[in-house]
């Protein structure tokens, strides 16, 4: 249902309304216009996930043009944090994936991806703003776009548009019969559903964890406020329960950057990976 | 019977990710348990697959809700 009915009937309190896809759809920042696409009504202007998008691609250039502006020989803290986080990337993500050849080409990216993923999905547990931006689907297609633009590209530079194709679509040491069957499987998969996993992975993890948050906020509220009076220990319960699952969702938020990132760095080093 | 069958739908589906995530970490838990010295590399390839196999499942709850 959509924003407005659900706010408008969760006022008007018959019964526990569960929360739905029409929560995530928030109202814009300042011009109220409105238009219907496929039933759910859209608005035109600036809303909440596009200021947090801004913020923190803002964030994190500021935070790492901080800590390498002193490029002390004996790092301060800000300096060492910044020098961890990037030796994390380039080691564990880059190098041990990529392999030493041709792994610094993609640091950068991979680097950025990961701390702006990571920032956004952080964002779903900073009081105050507590709104996982990667739940919109559409800033988790454009990143998963981005890194089938970067894999391929760097496929097709190393071995031609051809040879490119031959690489992912014709494993090896397969007989001949067997590869009209196997070729378009391979492409399919190689590369038309993997963008596709790769953005729907990250989406509808931030979407399923901030929905269950939602509903046991607002469960435990039903409950407490109106359930019966034995049933209002459930509500404390489910509190409780909230908590608990917001540090679970710190743990999703930080494995989902890094699997998307790691995944990337995968399909990268297999696009440039040496023919058999 | 009231419900929804999307939900019925989501949990059917939920039980294939639940026994390839249960393979998956006891492949793990085993491979640590003969070679204490390979943990590392393998919590990576350990965390890659849980991802993999997880994805389904959310995939599963995801729709349940948007169709």
């Amino acid at each position: 249902m959509s924003y407005v009915g659900t706010i408008v009937k969760r006022s008007e309190g018959e019964g526990f309304h569960s929360p739905g896809p029409g929560d995530f759809n928030l109202p814009p920042v300042g011009s109220d216009n409105t238009f219907e696409f496929l039933g759910q009504t859209m608005y035109l202007g600036v809303t909440k996930p596009m200021l947090q998008l801004v913020l923190a691609a803002g964030l994190v250039f500021w935070l790492f043009y901080a800590a390498a502006k002193k490029q002390a020989m004996v790092p301060g803290r800000l300096q060492y944090v910044g020098e961890a986080g990037y030796g994390f990337v380039r080691n564990s993500l880059g190098r041990d994936v990529i392999g030493s050849e041709h792994f610094m080409r993609f640091v950068p990216y991979l680097f950025a991806l990961f701390f702006f993923i990571l920032l956004n999905n952080l964002f779903a547990s900073i009081p105050g703003i507590q709104f996982p931006t990667m739940s919109r689907a559409g800033m988790a297609y454009g990143l998963a776009a981005l890194s089938w633009v970067v894999y391929n590209a760097a496929g097709i530079k190393k071995h031609g548009f051809g040879g490119y194709l031959k690489l992912q679509t014709v494993p090896p040491g397969v007989p001949a019969p067997m590869l009209g069957l196997l070729v378009p499987l391979e492409f399919l998969s190689n590369i038309v559903v993997r963008p596709i996993t790769l953005a729907l992975r990250l989406f509808a993890n931030m979407f399923a964890g901030h929905l269950l948050l939602i509903l046991f906020a607002l469960g435990g509220e039903y409950l407490l406020l109106h359930g019966a009076t034995l049933v209002k220990p459930v509500g404390i319960l489910t509190w409780l329960l909230f908590v608990a699952i917001s540090f679970l969702e710190l743990l999703v938020q930080f494995l989902q950057a890094y699997i998307f990132v790691i995944l990337t760095a995968l399909y990268i080093s297999s696009a440039v990976a040496d023919e058999h | 019977m009231e419900g929804s069958l999307n939900m019925v739908g989501y949990g059917l589906a939920a039980i294939g990710p639940g026994v390839g995530i249960g393979l998956i970490f006891a492949a793990y838990i085993q491979g640590v348990a003969r070679q204490p010295e390979a943990q590392g590399r393998l919590q990576t390839i350990a965390f890659i697959g849980f991802a993999l196999a997880e994805a389904l499942a959310i995939i599963g709850i995801g729709l349940a809700f948007a169709l």
